[in-house]
């Protein structure tokens, strides 16, 4: 999912790169949005069919239409779960994007921050979230939600870090000797060259981030913490062989993970309309 | 450092008696780079003396040090010997001072900001009021031909006109001392010859002097009050030959009338003096320097050497 929404966009952005077609633009715009549609519907049918013709055991596959009830059901209980893990999931992406930020900025200026900062990181890059659940949470106690949300911050700090820090390498040494002929000070290099540079790598470590954050924070409800969330209610259900409920918020999360996806792929969209044009500069 | 104290005033200071008559001087001056593949003496023993309002061109082969010399006025590096003084001020403070102006080969504009905004960069960065601002960048724009193009953005542009807007940008604040590396060597010869048609007169109307790095004779020949002919490994300056175009005879040679004088005749130069029999001349008076003194046949009139 992370991979194919840039590429569209990417192929539909240069018309030179698009492969040739017999379809008209629209035929083949239509065609995009209605391909997708027909195979999640024909899935459907079949999940379906599976389950109230050929009999699959309801235990092991509750059905769509099933599913669809759960969610109407319990739709107060599922609202206010989403809320409570995208709040986590949200304070985590915004203070490991800060974090990450201000990280890479440091390292960018100062080599030795990057040196000392390195193994850190990589270390951080391959933390289970498993693993440091239990432990946040009984650091932070039960009753907090806190441990949650450090854990969705260290998971989003990865991608944003690695990215911006990409980001602020890619000044160009005419723009930077220009700064420097016009005696420009360190906080207005990093205002008008700098930041604006590394803005389209800083968005799309946000963007992956985001989807993490929300996994983050749903997965460690999983390791014990107050109840509430999606995750906790999803253990729950299952625990207590409700399955299509519990079916009904994973639906839940799955939405609540493409909101936060489309949202920072709009906000990319939005801000770096201007930043990576083609052509000679 | 030992120089007498100059007020650091903007350009109005030129004109006073107490402004130091050149714009830039080069004492002494070496240049040696450490790679890994030894020391490399990219400069050395450079004199030269440019007056205020006098446009010198640097010309000379690849590795002659012709940018480098450039770099070290305006402060992108250092020399390993000798003094510069740009205004009587050392390099830094003169950079500090924003006392030149600066283009580049490549035109380096922020594809992210208009042409407006382009221009406009190094007058923020100087905290200009925005009025003001805006005043000036509809002034500059005008003078390089681009006001319909204010709010596009650098990659709607050719690379002639992103290279205007480059210039706009290195006048934006009136500098007394341009100093240019190759800035139309990217360029088609119908827009470079455009360009340098542009330059002649705009270096005229603000009476800036000008440092302009080129590998090309007939540019430096029309551009130049004098063009500093240089050599490689070690780059040396070799010769500097006083250009005497179309009849027009300038002052004394790197003294601040004579620079006026040049001034003022160079505005005249229009694409006329291509054709002209001393621009000619002139180019072949380039040639045989950079060719070591040694006559070398001049048959072919015009013939592009780069």
């Amino acid at each position: 999912m992370t991979a194919t929404v840039p590429t569209r966009a990417l192929q539909s952005g240069r018309p030179g790169a698009r492969r040739p077609s017999r379809m008209g633009p629209r035929t083949e715009a239509t065609l995009r949005i209605v391909a997708p549609i027909t195979v999640g519907a024909v899935v459907l049918g079949v999940w379906q069919f599976l389950v109230s013709v050929v009999g699959v055991s309801d235990y092991l596959l509750p059905s769509p239409a099933s599913i669809l009830e759960e969610l109407a059901a319990s739709w107060d209980s599922i609202v206010s779960a989403t809320l409570i893990t995208g709040t986590n999931a949200l304070v985590g992406l915004v203070a490991g994007t800060l974090l990450g930020i201000a990280l890479a900025a440091l390292a960018a200026r100062w080599n030795a921050v990057d040196r000392m900062s390195a193994p850190v990181i990589a270390a951080l890059a391959v933390v289970p979230i498993v693993a440091l659940a239990p432990v946040l949470n009984s650091m932070f106690g039960a009753d907090s939600q806190f441990g949650r949300q450090a854990i969705a911050a260290i998971a989003s700090f990865v991608p944003v870090f690695v990215n911006t820090l990409r980001g602020f390498r890619q000044t160009k040494p005419v723009h930077r000797e220009l700064m420097r002929a016009y005696a420009a000070t360190p906080g207005q290099v990093l205002r008008t060259l700098t930041l604006p540079t590394a803005r389209p790598f800083i968005l799309t470590g946000i963007r992956i981030a985001s989807s993490l954050a929300v996994i983050s924070a749903l997965v460690a409800e999983y390791f014990g913490g107050p109840r509430g969330g999606l995750g906790s209610l999803i253990s729950t259900s299952a625990a207590s062989s409700a399955y299509a409920r519990a079916w009904a918020y994973v639906v839940a999360s799955i939405a609540l993970g493409l909101l936060f996806y489309l949202a920072t792929l709009a906000l990319e969209r939005l801000v770096v309309r201007r930043a990576n044009p083609g052509g000679p500069r | 450092m030992s120089a007498p104290e100059i007020p650091a005033g903007p350009a109005a200071s030129a004109a006073s008696p107490t402004a130091p008559a050149s714009a830039v001087e080069v004492r002494a001056v070496d240049k040696v780079f450490e790679t890994r593949g030894g020391l490399v003496h990219a400069l050395e023993g450079i004199d030269l003396t440019v007056a205020a309002g006098e446009f010198v061109s640097l010309i000379g082969p690849s590795g002659c040090g012709k940018s480098t010399l450039m770099r070290l006025i305006a402060d992108l590096d250092e020399p390993s010997a000798g003094a510069i003084t740009v205004f009587g001020k050392t390099p830094t403070q003169a950079r500090l001072d924003q006392e030149y102006g600066i283009a580049f080969q490549q035109a380096g504009l922020l594809p992210w900001r208009t042409v407006a905004a382009n221009v406009a960069l190094p007058l923020e960065l100087h905290g200009v009021a925005s009025a003001a601002r805006a005043a000036k960048v509809g002034e500059l724009l005008d003078m390089v031909g681009l006001a319909d193009f204010a709010d596009r953005y650098p990659d709607q542009l050719s690379g002639g006109m992103q290279q205007r807007v480059a210039i706009a940008r290195s006048l934006a604040e009136q500098p007394r001392l341009l100093l240019m590396d190759e800035p139309f060597g990217a360029l088609d010869e119908m827009t470079r010859e455009k360009m340098q048609s542009d330059l002649v007169r705009i270096s005229a109307e603000t009476g800036a002097a000008v440092v302009f790095v080129t590998h090309s004779i007939p540019e430096a020949v029309f551009l130049s009050d004098r063009v500093v002919v240089m050599s490689p490994r070690p780059g040396r300056i070799r010769e500097i030959v006083p250009m005497r175009l179309g009849g027009a005879v300038g002052g004394a040679v790197g003294s601040e009338a004579g620079a006026r004088a040049d001034a003022a005749t160079r505005a005249e130069r229009t694409d006329d003096l291509r054709e002209d029999r001393s621009f000619f001349d002139m180019v072949t008076a380039v040639r045989e320097a950079l060719h070591g003194g040694t006559p070398v046949a001049t048959g072919a009139r015009g013939v592009e050497n780069r």
